[in-house]
């Protein structure tokens, strides 16, 4: 009975991803819980904003000014079919800071810096190396997950303004001195359309979110990764393909929210 | 408490973001006025300046020349009174026409001063006496379609 069988397995899976969503939830109050120890030893946060976010500065910056250039070069193709050219300042950053900033860069820091959480703690468990830690009675969640977590959520609005700087910076280089757009109008046109408190404040709170689901993700596929080389793989795979999806549907989420097509 | 090269790293990384967020706040966003030479004002009062906005360009002869600075209702004359910034190193005579102008079909509106023949010059402070309200596409057709009427009856 192969119809059978594929049903079940249709809602084994549908079981089995509902329990997993449940154990992560409780996976991130007991990281809201335990995370009092990893401020206390603020040096432990400030360790792992190393690894994930001065190690993707570079990444962040470069994919933010590649980003702008082009849409500095698609926008101005655009914009000229309707003679309005000097609204291409607006248009590039708007377009980055209400959308492209948080969830490209959400999206590289998912790839950069999430996976390599999620080898980490894995390989951690694999090693046995959790274990150890519990048998000495420190709790891993605080000792290794927290401080961790606290790192991302911190580290992910500061690279999407990163992202959203140096994007409106190749908008500029491409629009105003390779083009010849009118740099007055550029920077004029965009200061009159981009709202600090609707756009800049709203994309800030996008990216924190990003950065909470990001990093809660990355750790808890770390975590619950069978301790194999195939299950942490398998785990590293997961983190980038649930924390993209995860970006994109918030991201749909969050802007119902804040412009609502307003 | 040691300090290390780490921690220099992760103190640069957070400058850094930080001094993101602010370029956006001051650069890209409405919360600064940024001047960029002296300048001196003048008024102008229109009975209607259309998309007109604060920092849009003043040109003359296609030369930007200086940026609106502010737009308020003047609750005497019911008129906009414009308030603008124009570069010191340029003057204008006393018969100026300011008009509000438009750059392409949907591009961005902007204050187009033509120079008189007066032997003096505006001084800062003083107001424009001729000026030319925006042009109101609603307006327009409004007319378009009266003359189109008058022409359908003879």
């Amino acid at each position: 009975m192969p119809l059978k069988k594929s049903l079940s397995a249709v809602g084994h899976r549908t079981v089995d991803s509902v329990w997993r969503l449940g154990v992560a939830t409780r996976f991130l109050a007991l990281t809201l819980m335990q995370s009092g120890v990893s401020f206390r030893r603020f040096q432990l946060i400030v360790k792992e904003m190393f690894a994930s976010g001065v190690m993707s500065l570079v990444i962040i910056g470069v994919a933010g000014m590649f980003v702008g250039m082009v849409l500095g070069l698609q926008g101005f193709e655009t914009l000229k079919r309707y003679g309005s050219e000097s609204a291409l300042g607006s248009l590039v950053a708007l377009s980055l800071v209400r959308e492209l900033g948080p969830v490209l860069a959400a999206l590289l820091f998912a790839s950069r810096a999430g996976s390599a959480m999620t080898a980490e703690i894995g390989l951690m468990k694999a090693t046995e190396q959790i274990a150890a830690m519990e048998m000495m009675a420190v709790s891993p969640i605080a000792r290794v997950v927290a401080p961790r977590f606290w790192a991302g959520v911190i580290s992910m609005p500061l690279l999407a303004a990163l992202f959203s700087a140096m994007g409106v910076f190749g908008g500029y280089v491409v629009g105003v001195v390779l083009i010849g757009v009118d740099e007055g109008s550029f920077w004029s046109q965009m200061q009159a359309s981009v709202d600090f408190r609707d756009d800049i404040i709203n994309g800030v709170i996008k990216s924190f979110v990003f950065g909470v689901a990001v990093t809660v993700i990355a750790l808890f596929e770390g975590f619950d990764a069978p301790p194999t080389a195939e299950g942490v793989s398998g785990a590293t795979t997961r983190t980038v393909v649930e924390s993209s999806l995860a970006i994109l549907m918030l991201d749909f989420i969050l802007t119902a929210f804040m412009f609502r097509g307003g | 408490m040691q300090r290390t090269a780490l921690d220099l790293w992760v103190g640069a990384f957070v400058v850094a973001g930080i001094g993101a967020l602010v370029v956006l706040a001051l650069k890209v966003g409405n919360l600064s006025t940024y001047n960029v030479s002296e300048t001196y004002q003048l008024h102008a009062y229109f009975t209607n300046v259309g998309g007109l906005k604060p920092t849009a360009s003043v040109r003359s002869a296609g030369v930007l020349v200086g940026r609106v600075s502010s737009i308020t209702l003047d609750t005497e004359r019911y008129e906009a009174k414009v308030t603008i910034n124009v570069d010191k190193r340029y003057q204008f005579p006393k018969d100026t026409f300011a008009n509000i102008l438009t750059s392409g079909l949907l591009g961005e509106q902007y204050i187009g001063l033509v120079p008189g023949g007066d032997e003096e010059v505006l001084q800062d402070g003083e107001t424009f006496r001729k000026t030319q309200s925006a042009m109101v596409l609603e307006d327009l057709i409004g007319k378009f379609l009266f003359s189109q009427a008058d022409s359908d009856k003879k």
